[in-house]
């Protein structure tokens, strides 16, 4: 059994209140940091730790806590980023809707190192019952002296509030969810400046992943190195890891990272395999904005080597043959999957998502929505895959914030590894009617049929 | 109709209010938007007007434009009249794999509407939207703030005789008595 750091204690009856988690050896982590640590020892351990942003770019976390501006005369925040929306994303929801503690507890610790005295935790209004469970554990915890002014008897006191969001995917971007917090338009900033120097309020700010504020509790329990023994080179610790799509049996998991990708489909203690016992033909490993791959190169690297669930091995062979970790959404679809289809839903995604701030992302999602929409229903013209990867070229890298570039990665993907079955579409109009088309019939390379 | 309805909070939702500006800093109480404007559609009928939109701007000080735009930005502001309840479908990818379509297509049948559509007799509106954070359970709607999850045809049918039968207005806010602070 792999090591768990954050849902060791996910199926104890009752974990989700104050008394029960606090039984489990929950809060060790404030009473240890306030008691017996100052801020920047706190700091130090979450920089030995290598622990990086759990909400989909890896940004080691301690170093971006590094750069908070501490000079400033100006209150200082921290922002919890839990405006889970990245399509195949839903481990934040399960931590907090499972153990909320865990959350406000590292929200404790880490606002304690960073010497914010207001926090805040972004949640997507969708999740508005799990704002309830939220406020409910706030409240236990205010009642039991960790929030609230000179917490433990020390001189260290901290408000901390959750905010619901209105429903904008962009919001998960940190400027844009800082926008959103101080009442607007989830529009993102042009950076610099960063948050950690004019971020809410222009005031220095740290935004973090919800399981990132969650793995500073283990980290300050065990210390940093204790926590970087676990994983491989760069991707130390666990990693939360929601599963969908055509396996069977979906949901959230914790893995220790360096854990074979195969392991991870086909073990029992995990995905337990493809569903119907059928054949896997792809997967979109972290989360709809990274690269798509087929099966071959979801389990091995272009040179052979086994694929590992680490940021390093699934960027292996950059997007030409690799993918990213990113959010940790792992969707799996089986041999009956149009491409194309479920491409197109992700295109509507990021058109309905687009902020509309940028031209090249906001006219160029709605062109790659519109474009696939006819191919997928068998109205493509000769020259719309390479119209699409023309769109998709000009989208990326030329917009302020990484919508764009989330937007134009999974259809250049999906065209550089499924070409054949985009073409398919297009040659076939009558075949792919009927929105089932490869349920029907799986789809079957020509090329294949040739040679055999 | 002559008589326009006043539009003012309760007296629990005003307090709910005045307690959420207080978790801003002085002078950025336009932090407390969001949250006031689910708080206005779920005391306004699950929508919000312009005069209820005016009224969130008279509490909190800012102009309206500033909440109409605010309101028109994110997907979960109604701009017009919606059914007792809302029945939001995700249809994003891993719903779609696990049989959203299906589901849509089922629903659709069954309240005798097109997505988008609110039933004549006002009981229901059906929308579909992106992703919800329950890829895993997939599929899956939300109906007020309540997700059902693992969604069959069976399921489908027994919750919407059920959310029918009820009467009750769907509505994101889940209490207004939960916090104190
Ligand atoms: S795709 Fe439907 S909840 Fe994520």
């Amino acid at each position: 059994m792999a090591r768990k750091l954050l849902l060791q204690h996910e199926n104890v009856p009752g974990i989700n209140t104050f008394d029960v988690y606090r039984k489990n050896g929950g809060y060790a982590s404030v009473e240890k940091a306030l008691k017996s640590m100052t801020p920047d020892e706190v700091m130090e351990e979450v920089k030995k730790s290598g622990l990086r942003g759990r909400g989909g770019a890896g940004f080691p976390a301690g170093m971006k806590w590094s750069f908070l501006d501490r000079k400033s005369e100006k209150p200082r925040y921290l922002v919890c980023n839990a405006d889970e929306s990245e399509p195949g994303t839903f481990k934040d929801r399960y931590l907090m809707e499972k153990i909320p503690h865990l959350l406000i507890e590292g929200m404790i610790t880490s606002s304690y190192s960073l010497g914010a005295n207001t926090s805040y935790i972004y949640v997507r209004g969708e999740y508005m019952y799990v704002i309830r469970i939220l406020e409910k554990a706030i409240e236990e915890a205010y009642a039991a002296g960790f929030l609230g002014k000179n917490i433990l008897g020390t001189n260290y006191s901290l408000d901390l509030f959750v905010q619901p969001g209105g429903g904008a995917y962009i919001c998960g971007e940190e400027t844009a969810l800082l926008e959103s917090l101080e009442g607007k338009r989830g529009n993102p900033r042009l950076k610099p400046p960063f948050p950690a120097i004019a971020g809410l309020y222009a005031s220095p700010t740290v935004v973090n992943n919800v399981e990132t504020i969650a793995a500073v509790v283990p980290i300050v329990n065990q210390g940093g190195d204790e926590y970087a023994k676990i994983g491989i080179g760069k991707s130390t610790g666990t990693k939360l890891i929601s599963a969908s799509g055509h396996i069977n049996k979906p949901g959230v998991y914790e893995i220790e990272l360096g854990l074979p990708v195969e392991e991870f489909i086909y073990s029992e203690e995990y995905c337990g395999g493809i569903w119907k016992g059928r054949k896997m033909k792809a997967v979109v490993a972290g989360g709809s904005s990274v690269p798509i791959l087929p099966t071959d190169l979801i389990l091995k690297t272009a040179k052979g080597e086994q694929r590992l669930m680490t940021y390093e091995s699934l960027s292996d062979g950059g997007f030409v043959s690799g993918t990213m970790l990113g959010s940790g959404g792992f969707i799996v679809l089986d041999e009956t999957a149009c491409i194309v289809q479920h491409l197109h839903t992700f295109a509507r995604f990021y058109h309905h998502e687009s902020c509309g701030q940028c031209s090249p992302c906001r006219e160029g999602t709605g062109w790659m929505e519109k474009v696939i929409h006819r191919i997928e229903h068998g109205h493509g013209h000769q020259g719309d895959i390479d119209l699409l990867v023309d769109v998709a070229k000009k989208i990326e890298g030329n917009t302020i914030c990484p919508l764009g570039d989330a937007a134009a990665w999974p259809v250049a993907s999906a065209i550089r590894h499924f070409r054949e079955e985009f073409e398919y579409h297009i040659k076939y109009p009558e075949k792919v009617k009927n929105p089932k088309h490869f349920e029907l019939e799986p789809f079957v390379s020509e090329k294949s049929l040739v040679t055999a | 109709m002559n008589e326009v309805e006043k539009i003012e909070f309760s007296k629990e939702a005003k307090a709910l209010s005045e307690r959420i500006i207080k978790r801003y800093p002085e002078g950025r109480q336009k932090s407390a938007l969001l949250p006031l404007l689910h708080l206005a559609q779920a005391e306004f009928g699950g929508w919000l007007s312009v005069p209820t939109m005016d009224y969130v701007a008279s509490i909190l000080n800012i102009k309206p434009i500033e909440v109409y735009e605010v309101a028109s930005f994110y997907s979960m502001f109604n701009l017009n009249p919606v059914g007792n309840c809302l029945i939001e479908v995700c249809r994003t990818g891993p719903c779609m794999l696990r049989g959203a379509n299906d589901i849509i297509e089922h629903i659709e049948n069954k309240l005798g509407i097109k997505e988008g559509e609110t039933t004549p007799d006002g009981k229901f509106t059906l929308k579909t939207v992106e992703c919800l954070g329950s890829c895993g359970t997939a599929p899956m709607l939300q109906c007020g703030a309540d997700y059902h999850e693992n969604l069959t045809n069976e399921k489908v049918d027994e919750l919407l005789d059920k959310l029918g039968a009820s009467g009750k207005r769907s509505s994101y806010m889940w209490s207004l008595k939960e916090n104190n602070r």
